[in-house]
C-alpha cells in the first residue's frame, strides 16, 4: 500500500495544449479519491500519468516515497481497470486474471489460489473457462476488476470503469467497488464523469477543469463550500441555480426585488461597491415554500413554468426576474402551473460568487 | 402449425407456379441468377476437370505408380531429397513463414513511426509487379555478372568473387524464394497492418500495466490476437505455392537440371513435351494436394460466419 503525491505536475502535448495544468494532489494510503470533471479536463491523463502509459512533462510523480516519472508501468506496483475492460480476448477469465501474475513468475500453485480467491470474491467461479467473448458486460467489467486485484498492487487505478453498464448495473457495480474498497484497504485513484459516482464512491473528490485542479475535499466540503462557480454547477444534482444580482450595502438587488442579507453572506456583499454584479446560487434541494416562519432567509418571488413529478418530489421550475429557477420540492406542496410563489433559501444555504473571478465570496 | 411458419411455407410455393411446367419445383429467381455462372463454371472448369482426370487413367494406374515411384524429377527418395514436390515443400516452408515474420515484423514496427505510410507503399509496392515482370528483374539481380547482377557486384565490392546464384543447385531455392518473398510480404504487411489497428490500444497497455515486455506483448498477446488474419495468409500462400508456375519458369525453368523444378512447371513441361496424360496426372496429384487447404479455408469462412 502507498500513497501517491501529483508534485507541480505537468502534462503537454506539443507546443499549445496543456492536459495537466501545475496538478499537486496528495492521496493518502488507503484512500479512495475520485479525479472528477466534463470530459477533456484532464482527468484521465492524470490518471495515465500514475500508470506510466504517459510520460510526464514536468514536475513529479511520487508512488510511496518513491519518486517514478521513469519507472515503467510494470514496476510500478499499479494495477489499472480500462473503460473498455481491455481483457485479452483470446485468454480465458482464468488466463486473463493470471497473466500478471505469469509473467512475474509467481509459483503456479500461488497463481491457482490468488486466481480462485479473487474469483470468488467477484462471483466468477464459474466462468473461469470461458473467454471474454462469452461473458456480458457485467461479467467482463468483473473480470477486469479481478485482473486488478489479483495483482495486490499497493495503487488501484480505474478509468470511468462503469461508463459502459447499464444503470442498473452501474448502481450494483458501484456498490461491489466500494465494498471491494473497505476489504482490501488499497489506495484507489478512481476517475469519473459522473459527479454521482464520485459523490458516492469518493474519501474525497478531486474536481478538474481544463487540466486546472480547482477543489479537492470530502464530498460534504464540496457540496457545502463549493470553491468557484464551476465547481458549485458541477458538484450536486439537479445543479445549482445562479442568478446575476446587484450589490446595495449588505444587500443584494434581484431585479427590481431586494434580498436581504445577514451574516457572511452580507459581509461578502457589502465587500462589493454598490451596484456592482454579484452572482448568487442556491440549490433546488434547499428552496422552500415561504410561510412567514422561515427567519433567515431570503425571499425570492416566481412564476411556476413547469412541473416534473418523480413520485415522492416535484422538480418545479420557475422563472423569477428572467432567470430560471429549478427547485426540489415534497410533492405534497401542490405547486401548479401558473403560480406565483415565493421561494425561501436559507440564508445559510445561499452561495455568493464574484461574476469575475467566479470565486465563492460566501456559502 | 403457426400462421407465421404457414406463410413462410407457402411462399415457395408461389414462386414454384410460375414459369413453364418442367422448371416447376425450381426457384426461377434463383436460377436465373446462378444459372450463368453455374454453366460457364460447368464448360471451363467441372468438364476439363473431370476429362483431366480422365485422360491420367489412360494407360491405367501406370501414370501414378511411374509418377510417385519412378521419377525422381516428382519426388526422389533418395538422399539429399530432392524433386519438385520436395521444393514445393520448401517453398511452403520458407516463403510461406518468410512472409508471414516479415510482415509481422514490418506490421508492428511501421505503426511505431511517423513514416508508416510511406514503408508500406514501399512494401507493398512489389505485390503491384507481374510475377514474369518480378522474375526478370531478379534474374538481373542474380546475374552472374557483376556489371548486371547487384549483389556479385556488391560482393565484388568486398571481394568475393561472382557466385551464380540461379546456376548452382545449392543456392537456387534459396534465391527464388527470397524473390518470392521480396514478391507478397507487401500482402502480408498490408493484411496484418489493417488488423493490428483493430487491436485496441488499451489492450497493450493493459499488457503494460501487467507487467509484460515489448517483447512478450507481441508473442502473447499481439501474434495470438493476429491469429485469424495470420492464418488468411498462410492458407493463401499455401495455395500461391502449390500453383506457383511464372516466377520459376521465368527465372530457372526448374534448372539447373531439376534442382529448382515445382510442381506446375514440371507439369508444363510434360505437356510441352506432349505427354498429355502423364502431364494430366501430375495436374490431378496437384488438385489432390489443394483440396484439403481448399476444405481448411472453406470450413473456417463457415465457422466464422457463425460466430460473427
Amino acid at each position: 500500500m502507498a500513497t501517491v503525491t501529483f508534485d507541480h505536475l505537468y502534462k503537454r502535448y506539443g507546443e499549445d495544449v496543456i492536459a495537466v495544468n501545475d496538478l499537486n494532489l496528495e492521496i493518502g494510503d488507503g484512500e479512495f479519491i475520485c479525479l472528477v470533471g466534463p470530459s477533456g479536463c484532464g482527468k484521465t491523463t492524470a490518471l495515465r500519468c500514475v500508470a506510466g502509459l504517459e510520460e510526464i512533462s514536468d514536475g513529479r510523480l511520487l508512488i510511496g516515497d518513491r519518486v517514478v516519472n521513469n519507472v515503467a508501468p510494470k514496476d510500478r506496483d499499479i494495477a489499472m481497470v480500462f473503460q473498455s475492460y481491455a481483457l485479452y480476448p483470446h485468454m480465458s477469465v482464468f488466463d486473463n486474471l493470471a497473466f500478471g501474475l505469469k509473467l512475474r513468475k509467481t509459483k503456479k500453485e500461488d497463481i491457482d489460489r490468488r486466481v480462485k480467491e479473487a474469483a470468488e470474491i467477484l462471483g466468477l467461479e464459474r466462468f473461469l473457462d470461458r473467454k471474454p467473448k462469452a461473458l456480458s458486460g457485467g461479467q467482463r467489467q468483473r473480470v477486469a476488476l479481478g485482473r486488478a486485484i489479483v495483482r495486490e498492487p499497493s495503487v488501484f487505478l480505474m478509468d470511468e470503469p462503469l461508463s459502459n453498464l447499464d444503470a442498473k448495473l452501474r448502481v450494483q457495480t458501484r456498490a461491489e467497488i466500494a465494498r471491494l474498497h473497505q476489504r482490501l484497504g488499497t489506495t484507489t485513484i478512481y476517475v469519473t464523469h459522473d459527479q454521482v459516482e464520485a459523490m458516492t464512491m469518493g474519501d474525497r473528490i478531486a474536481v478538474m477543469r481544463d487540466g486546472i485542479l480547482q477543489q479537492v475535499g470530502t464530498p460534504q466540503e464540496l457540496y457545502d463550500h463549493p470553491v468557484n462557480v464551476f465547481v458549485a454547477g458541477f458538484i450536486g444534482s439537479p445543479s445549482m441555480n445562479f442568478a446575476t444580482t446587484k450589490s446595495e450595502g449588505k444587500d443584494l438587488m434581484f431585479g427590481g426585488h431586494k434580498l436581504e442579507l445577514a451574516g457572511e453572506q452580507a459581509r461578502a456583499a457589502d465587500s462589493r461597491p454598490d451596484g456592482a454584479s454579484v452572482l448568487i446560487g442556491f440549490r433546488p434541494e434547499h428552496i422552500e415554500i415561504a410561510n412567514g416562519q422561515q427567519t433567515s432567509a431570503v425571499r425570492i418571488p416566481a412564476t411556476v413554468d413547469v412541473v416534473e413529478y418523480l413520485g415522492n418530489d416535484e422538480l418545479i421550475h420557475a422563472q423569477a426576474e428572467g432567470n430560471e429557477i429549478v427547485a426540489l420540492l415534497p410533492s405534497d406542496k401542490k405547486v401548479a402551473v401558473g403560480d406565483r410563489v415565493d421561494f425561501a433559501v436559507p440564508m445559510e444555504k445561499l452561495h455568493i460568487f464574484d461574476p469575475d473571478s467566479e470565486k465563492a465570496l460566501a456559502g | 402449425m403457426s400462421t407465421a411458419t404457414a406463410a413462410r411455407e407457402s411462399a415457395p410455393d408461389v414462386a414454384k407456379s410460375r414459369g413453364p411446367k418442367f422448371l416447376q419445383g425450381w426457384n426461377m429467381a434463383a436460377l436465373i441468377f446462378i444459372g450463368p455462372a453455374v454453366l460457364l463454371l460447368a464448360v471451363f472448369m467441372i468438364y476439363p476437370a473431370i476429362r483431366t482426370v480422365v485422360l491420367s487413367f489412360d494407360n491405367g494406374l501406370d501414370n501414378y505408380v511411374q509418377l510417385l515411384t519412378a521419377d525422381p524429377r516428382f519426388l526422389s527418395l533418395r538422399w539429399p531429397p530432392g524433386g519438385s514436390i520436395f521444393n514445393n515443400i520448401l517453398w511452403l516452408l520458407f516463403y510461406t513463414g518468410g512472409c508471414i515474420v516479415i510482415g509481422l515484423i514490418v506490421a508492428v514496427m511501421a505503426t511505431r513511426v511517423r513514416y508508416e505510410r510511406i514503408i508500406k507503399a514501399i512494401v507493398f509496392l512489389p505485390m503491384a509487379i507481374a510475377a514474369t515482370a518480378l522474375g526478370v528483374i531478379w534474374r538481373f539481380v542474380y546475374s552472374p555478372d557483376p556489371d548486371t547482377g547487384l549483389i556479385n557486384a556488391i560482393l565484388g565490392v568486398v571481394g568475393v568473387d561472382p557466385i551464380s546464384w540461379l546456376g548452382n543447385a545449392t543456392f537456387v531455392n534459396t534465391a527464388l524464394i527470397i524473390a518470392g518473398i521480396w514478391g507478397s510480404a507487401g500482402f502480408a504487411v498490408v493484411i496484418l497492418s489493417a488488423a493490428l489497428k483493430g487491436i485496441s490500444s488499451e489492450i497493450l497497455e493493459a499488457a503494460r500495466v501487467d507487467g509484460a515486455t515489448e517483447g512478450q506483448i507481441f508473442r502473447r498477446i499481439i501474434v495470438p490476437m493476429l491469429s485469424l488474419p495470420i492464418s488468411v495468409i498462410a492458407v493463401t500462400l499455401t495455395i500461391n505455392v502449390v500453383k506457383l508456375f511464372d516466377l520459376v519458369y521465368i527465372m530457372t525453368k526448374g534448372g539447373p537440371g531439376n534442382a529448382s523444378n515445382v510442381i506446375a512447371v514440371q507439369m508444363y513441361q510434360q505437356f510441352s513435351a506432349r505427354n498429355f496424360d502423364y502431364s494430366a496426372t501430375v495436374a490431378v496429384v496437384m488438385l489432390i494436394i489443394l483440396i484439403p487447404v481448399m476444405i481448411f479455408n472453406i470450413r473456417r469462412f463457415r465457422s466464422e460466419r457463425v460466430v460473427a
